[in-house]
């Protein structure tokens, strides 16, 4: 094997793993990107798992895709297409619904039915968000300084992240702070009357999390919502044609396009080192494959503990890689249907199945589903937050057909007496059970079934204990400390060996930032 | 009152927000729900249904009906067969446009002409002595455009025959819900389309028809804003919008020849006698002094002019079509005639009229924005037209 020999190695092509390898082709380096599974995107990946039917298996929307990203990589050409997701609905227990419908106008008018005072007070909240994601986006596209460092890049970074802060004025600054440290549930009580509403709302403030709406920190995931937003016409915020998987495939046909070799079933058993240096990878297989980069796609887990001997690095590295949480929370139901659940709320088929339905009626009804969870069992009526792709993108079910896509939490990944077949069932009929209690159809039109517990999640994709983030977006995981102290800039201890994955700053979500800033960094350190 | 199409018992009550406009004295949908997303989204997703009813549409029978065509446009007509669309403009004897539209060869000796603007006075004048006859069937025949990767699918479903066969820019008949029509494969969104030419009588049979087939294909009825922001993805140019008809302009610098709006393409100057060839020909030597392109706005120099009042971008969320200068280091050298956000390429486009010799692809351009109330320059970029060309549209 001649060829055996490589500027760099990606180990994992998720979608961030795929945009560092285009970057750093693009920058002129002759770039592999090693797959363990049969197709691409880790956790972004489209399959057909029912003949005729296709799942954005576990990822199902797009949040926040950096535009930088899509224009830089031509993502478009590529073959990214994203719909528009336009609503949400609310089923509640008296019969009734709470929607946020495409149209400003149309939404007020909604809100106002359940409380005319948080029919006003969302103008306002709007606005706060619009400063507060204006405050943090600058953020998501920084490379983070060491707060407890000298050298000069750190202090520069430290400098402009204390100007940033600064030009926010003192109302927008305390503003964020208490976004980062308060719960949801105490930021939107601030606000907001309405009970489902503030659920609804809290409830992206908890996926992906071991948080409750209640729990210290769960207001800074609110703010992503916003995010996508701020990116205004670029809509970042969608749904991708032909799924996620199409996101994953757009990128790595850009990597390819720039010079990229990408394979698949290629398996990586260990980074090879000598003298502190990364020198390449063995794959499971025994062959062996040169570069002097290696960059690591995995979460922070396989990158330090299972990738390289973690006798090579700190102690205190490995103590804080250890302790790092991943401890997966939700899980995913992909229904296969004969017809479309009809919500007896909102009868027949109409603007409802063309956007999310969420499963919040109200706070209480979401801190009990994490209280089963907080002593190890799944949430017996959970929060769902639901999609139709079908009715987005008529190619992903035959005609006539549907798809339901059903995020689930919490389905924690350490269960009592942990995850079995039978307990996998049990889950999925709680999920169907409760949905099929606004939607009576649902039982009977269901075609097929695939249950994910975060165990599923794991063996999968790779992602320890299936946390769907690479680790949790909690604020002591956040920034300088994704995924440990002095460990945030996208090195490791090793020479040439990099992560890139999630389970870096800014982390989660089928952003691409983490794989960007990766690639950034890598280059400045040639 | 405006004239309502044959469709307009279907279309009326879809309206939801009645955001009605006017085309050619008739009242269509600039877009059926409150967001014209959706439509737009359906163009390029899975099939969207235009009522395009307002067109002009004229009917030539006769012996000389080819002839007169052929005399009055600058493609050359006597390659056209039977069964084959032709798109053309037409210009004035010193060959500035006067219009654009598709001429349909249904028979050895009958054609049908679609014109934005009322034509029967210049149809008959460029008739004068030739043996043909010229019907304005504008009223009595209604148009439908099904536009959209799943278009021929849906068709399919109703088509006897179905168009499997139908080549880009051919024409066929047929029947759909028993009605007897003609179905072309042509659009105005550069998209896999066609359009369905159907009696006024049996048009809201069509439409459900189609409405019907379509329902588990996403198809969606869309309005003007979504084809306006698909034509300009396609580079399409939009008469009245992108040029003036040359029957209409006050003055001279408001009229185009075909070479000035890069429709060389469309420029026979080998066939016989035809409205402009003089001056046609003449200007194909000498070289067009403007050139019609398109224009890819700059994304992080026009975020730039927003960050600077700590604004995100902002765009309008349907296509605009004001006048807009173009400059090239400090000199004004064009205008852009339309622009959009296209939520497909990701990119802020626009269709520019550009001045010799500033129309060469990947010339650095600057287009005039208004920011916070201020007059800004963004960098743009020139770029050959379309934007968007995928293969499924010929294939």
């Amino acid at each position: 094997m001649a060829t055996n020999s490589y500027d760099a190695i990606i180990i994992g092509g998720g979608h961030n793993g795929l945009v560092t390898a285009a970057y750093l082709a693009r920058a002129g380096k002759k770039t592999l990107v090693l797959e363990r599974r049969h197709l691409l995107g880790g956790a972004a990946v489209s399959e057909e798992v029912f003949p005729g039917f296709t799942f954005s298996v576990f990822s199902y929307v797009v949040s926040l895709l950096r535009p930088e990203i899509v224009r830089d990589l031509e993502l478009p050409r590529h073959g990214l297409q994203i719909l528009p997701l336009e609503s949400t609905v609310t089923p509640l227990p008296n019969g009734d619904y709470l929607a946020g419908w495409g149209d400003a106008d149309l939404t007020r008018r909604e809100v106002s039915r359940h409380s005319l005072r948080d029919a006003d007070a969302m103008v306002e909240f709007g606005r706060l968000m619009h400063h507060m994601a204006m405050a943090v986006k600058p953020i998501l596209g920084m490379i983070p300084p060491d707060p407890t460092s000298l050298a000069p890049s750190d202090l520069a970074g430290m400098l402009k992240l204390g100007g940033h802060m600064r030009s926010l004025g003192p109302e927008n600054f305390h503003a964020l702070y208490k976004l980062m440290t308060m719960s949801s549930a105490d930021y939107l009580d601030e606000w907001y009357e309405f009970d489902a509403l503030k659920a609804t709302k809290s409830a992206s403030g908890i996926i992906g999390t071991f948080l409750s709406p209640r729990s210290p920190g769960s207001a800074y995931v609110l703010l992503h919502h916003y995010m996508g937003e701020i990116d205004g016409a670029f809509r970042a915020w969608g749904f991708a044609k032909g799924g996620t998987g199409t996101i994953s495939n757009a990128i790595a046909n850009a990597a390819r396009a720039l010079g990229a070799t990408i394979r698949t079933e290629a398996p990586v058993a260990k980074v090879l080192t000598k003298g502190g240096r990364a020198t390449g990878v063995v794959l499971d297989s025994g062959e062996e494959i040169m570069a002097p980069l290696v960059v690591s796609g995995l979460d922070p887990r396989r990158t330090f503990l299972e990738l390289v001997d973690p006798g090579q690095l700190p102690d205190d590295l490995v103590t804080a890689v250890r302790r790092f949480k991943f401890r997966g929370s939700s899980g995913k139901v992909n229904l296969a249907l004969s017809e479309l659940p009809n919500f007896t709320c909102l009868p027949g088929i109409g603007p409802l199945h063309r956007g999310a339905v969420s499963i919040s009626p109200s706070m209480d009804y979401l801190e009990r589903a994490y209280d089963d969870a907080k002593y190890g069992e799944f949430s017996k009526r959970p929060y769902m937050d639901i999609v139709f792709p079908s009715m987005l993108d008529p190619d992903m079910a035959p005609p006539g057909k549907h798809v339901m896509s059903v995020f689930v939490q919490y389905a924690p990944y350490h269960l009592n007496g942990g995850w079995t077949d039978a307990k996998r069932e049990a889950f999925g009929d709680a999920v169907v059970d409760t949905i099929a209690e606004h939607a009576p159809n649902l039982k009977s039109a269901i075609l097929h079934r695939q249950v994910l517990t975060p165990l599923d999640i794991e063996r999968i994709t790779g992602l320890s204990e299936g946390n769907i983030f690479a680790g949790e977006l909690a604020l002591q995981q956040l920034f300088f400390l994704r995924p440990a102290a002095a460990w945030a800039k996208y090195r490791t201890p090793i020479h040439g060996y990099y992560q890139c994955g999630a389970g870096t700053h800014p982390g989660g979500g089928i952003m691409g930032a983490s794989g960007r800033l990766a690639a950034l960094k890598i280059l400045a350190d040639q | 009152m405006l004239k309502t199409t044959p469709f307009h018992s279907r279309t009326a009550p879809l309206i939801l927000g009645q955001a009605w406009r006017r085309w050619s004295g008739f009242s269509v949908a600039s877009s059926y729900d409150l967001l014209p997303d959706r439509e737009y989204t359906a163009v390029r997703n899975s099939a969207a249904l235009f009522d395009i009813s307002p067109l002009c549409k004229y009917r030539l029978r006769g012996r000389d009906a080819g002839r007169l065509l052929d005399r009055m446009v600058t493609r050359d007509l006597t390659k056209c067969r039977v069964g084959q669309v032709m798109y053309t403009p037409w210009c004035d004897s010193h060959g500035k446009v006067i219009d654009d539209g598709t001429v349909s060869r249904l028979s050895d000796t009958e054609y049908r002409l679609t014109a934005a603007e009322p034509s029967i006075r210049w149809l008959q004048m460029n008739g004068f002595g030739l043996e043909a006859t010229i019907e304005d069937v504008s009223d009595t025949l209604g148009a439908l455009a099904i536009q959209g990767p799943l278009a021929r699918i849906i068709l399919n479903q109703v088509a006897e025959p179905t168009v499997e066969g139908l080549k880009f820019f051919r024409v066929m008949p047929a029947r759909i819900g028993g009605v007897a029509v003609e179905i072309s494969r042509t659009g105005y969104t550069g998209d896999l389309g066609y359009e369905i030419w159907v009696p006024a009588a049996g048009a809201v049979k069509v439409w459900d028809a189609l409405m019907t087939a379509g329902a588990n294909y996403g198809i969606l009825p869309a309005g003007i804003w979504a084809l306006d922001i698909a034509r300009i993805e396609a580079g399409l140019v939009m008469a009245d919008v992108d040029y003036h008809s040359a029957h209409r302009a006050l003055i001279a610098d408001q009229k185009s020849t075909p070479f000035e709006l890069s429709l060389d393409w469309t420029v026979s100057l080998d066939k016989g006698r035809y409205n402009g060839k003089q001056a046609l020909v003449r200007e194909h030597t000498a070289g067009p002094a403007w050139r019609f392109v398109g224009l890819e706005v700059d994304w992080e120099s026009f975020e730039a002019l927003y960050a600077a009042h700590h604004l995100p971008p902002s765009l309008p969320t349907v296509a605009w079509r004001t006048s807009t200068p173009i400059y090239r280091d400090g000199r004004q050298i064009g205008y852009a005639s339309s622009g959009c956000w296209s939520p497909l390429l990701k990119k802020y486009l626009a269709l520019a009229h550009i001045r010799a010799p500033h129309f060469a692809p990947d010339t650095r351009v600057e287009m005039e924005v208004t920011v916070e109330h201020q007059r800004r320059r963004a960098a743009a970029t020139v770029r050959k037209l379309p934007f968007f060309d995928p293969a499924r549209k010929k294939a």
